[in-house]
């Protein structure tokens, strides 16, 4: 027990689970509209563009978040203009452009600074990466998510459900399809310094998915996919620190075991 | 009194004319089959008065106060929504959205409107049940529900009974046909159902990538079209 409080009082530790806890709920919240939406693959596409940008910005020694945060904004806009009305289909673009990034980040770490731990650490992620000052950014950035997803819950409700309906009503569904994508790319490059960027999309997938098996309406959803989120995050956290096993892998197991049990649950 | 009026209508995509020659005119309480086969135009013109699509050529014209966001249109399913985890009650509550205008969230206002209709529609002990539990007929009387939400005075319905068993089919008529009688709602409806079409509607658009015909529904039952069309029957 004792050992188990000590663990909150580091610093990096409880700056970690207060960010990542805020991280957690943002991608949550938008994660049910992008699986519902089809979207899952945008956040997964995302975060390779954003593991790109911070290996060029680490190689040019430049501030990662300030580089990526826009970078990844722009893809994520460009996707989504791309998957509507591109002559190749949504996935394959995503697919594309998520392989030609990460392949662009690779060569350029390969060739600058070498694969050192920070490099590492956007991949798999770390806790420890946090610096003040990316804390407060993402503390900012996930309050901006949270006010601007509560403020205009209704309008997404009606685009995730039926895009056209709400068109055909004069709501401007292209101005709330933006939004939601320029949400996730803020979440998935603020996700990917504790997270990785090969495991970053699960934290928008899984809580949606666990949800979906137990709950029946949308609201329920939503808060329970909050609900599930944040604990496994704390729980994978936690279970990181004692078995001494990558931290963002540990959420993601956190969350399958949650999605198995939910499954379950779900089929009775 | 008309409250829509069709002027030389035309739609392309790409520069290829999918759609001309539209004409017609519609007074408020009228309800308008729109008829023909797959690639004749109907979803097309459904657009077009939705405002989803611009027309190519010619005008389309809204009277009496009504403008084509204050439609209540009943789209066709898609699987999408067949599993989408909502309530009954959230969904027609979606139906307010146009009146949100500045605000934020639904008033008390939105919410009488949306129970009301769950009423007319015969779903509100329904309304805590999940959407994708409900069976077609249910799933599309909740559907009619948050049209009616969204309008006073006109609906446009694309396709309203695919895949809906007789039984079901016949409630979705009637149901129809009420809310066009009783409130004098315009309606408005896209359909592969010729005989429904006739005994329901007041009005037959028939069209072939132009307009074939545009008339009563008596008129239609005598034309040479309809015979056709319907192989040979009278109907």
């Amino acid at each position: 027990m004792n050992e188990f409080l000590h663990l909150f009082s580091f610093h990096f530790m409880q700056r970690a689970l207060i960010v990542g806890g805020l991280v957690s709920l943002c991608a949550a919240l938008l994660g049910v509209s992008l699986v519902l939406k089809r979207y899952s693959m945008i956040g997964d596409g995302l975060s390779h563009v954003g593991f790109g940008a911070l290996a060029i910005a680490s190689a040019l020694h430049v501030a990662p978040l300030a580089v990526a945060v826009p970078v990844v904004v722009v893809t994520a806009v460009l996707l989504l203009r791309l998957s509507q009305n591109g002559k190749i289909k949504g996935d394959a673009m995503i697919a594309i452009i998520s392989s030609s990034a990460l392949a662009i980040g690779v060569i350029c770490v390969s060739v600058t600074t070498g694969m050192n731990t920070e490099v590492s650490s956007y991949m798999f992620g770390s806790i420890l990466s946090l610096s003040r000052s990316d804390a407060i950014l993402s503390g900012i950035l996930s309050a901006a998510v949270l006010v601007l997803f509560v403020l205009f819950y209704p309008r997404l409700f009606a685009v995730t459900f039926d895009e056209t309906f709400s068109k055909a009503t004069g709501t401007n569904t292209e101005l709330y399809n933006t939004l939601l994508a320029v949400l996730t790319a803020i979440t998935v490059v603020l996700g990917m310094r504790m997270m990785g960027a090969l495991l970053i999309s699960s934290l928008i997938i899984f809580p949606a998915l666990s949800a979906m098996r137990v709950c029946s309406s949308f609201k329920r959803v939503v808060i329970c996919a909050a609900v599930i989120s944040v604990s496994c995050f704390v729980l994978g956290t936690i279970a990181s620190y004692f078995l001494e096993t990558p931290t963002g892998a540990s959420i993601v197991a956190a969350n399958l075991l949650c999605f198995c049990g939910c499954a379950l649950i779900g089929k009775h | 009194m008309a409250i829509l009026t069709c002027k030389d209508l035309r739609f392309a995509y790409d520069g290829s004319t999918v759609l001309e020659g539209v004409n017609f005119t519609l007074n408020a309480g009228n309800y308008l089959c729109i008829v023909g086969e797959n690639g004749s135009g109907k979803s097309t013109l459904m657009k077009g008065l939705l405002g989803l699509k611009q027309p190519d050529g010619g005008s389309i014209r809204f009277d009496e106060g009504l403008k084509s966001t204050e439609i209540g249109y009943l789209p066709q399913q898609t699987q999408l929504q067949r599993d989408f985890p909502a309530s009954v009650w959230e969904v027609v509550l979606s139906g307010c959205l146009n009146s949100l205008g500045r605000r934020l969230h639904y008033n008390e206002e939105d919410r009488k409107r949306a129970l009301f209709n769950m009423e007319r529609m015969g779903i509100e002990d329904l309304k805590d049940k999940s959407y994708h539990a409900l069976s077609g007929g249910q799933q599309q009387r909740v559907l009619l529900a948050r049209a009616l939400c969204a309008t006073k005075k006109m609906l446009l319905l694309d396709e309203p009974v695919t895949g809906l068993d007789p039984i079901a089919t016949g409630e979705m008529y009637n149901l129809i046909k009420l809310v066009n009688l009783c409130d004098n709602i315009t309606v408005i409806m896209v359909s592969h159902d010729i005989h429904a079409a006739a005994r329901y509607a007041t009005h037959v658009l028939h069209l072939g990538q132009k307009q074939l015909f545009f008339g009563t529904a008596a008129e239609y039952r005598e034309s040479a079209l309809a015979r056709r069309f319907l192989g040979g029957h009278r109907i």
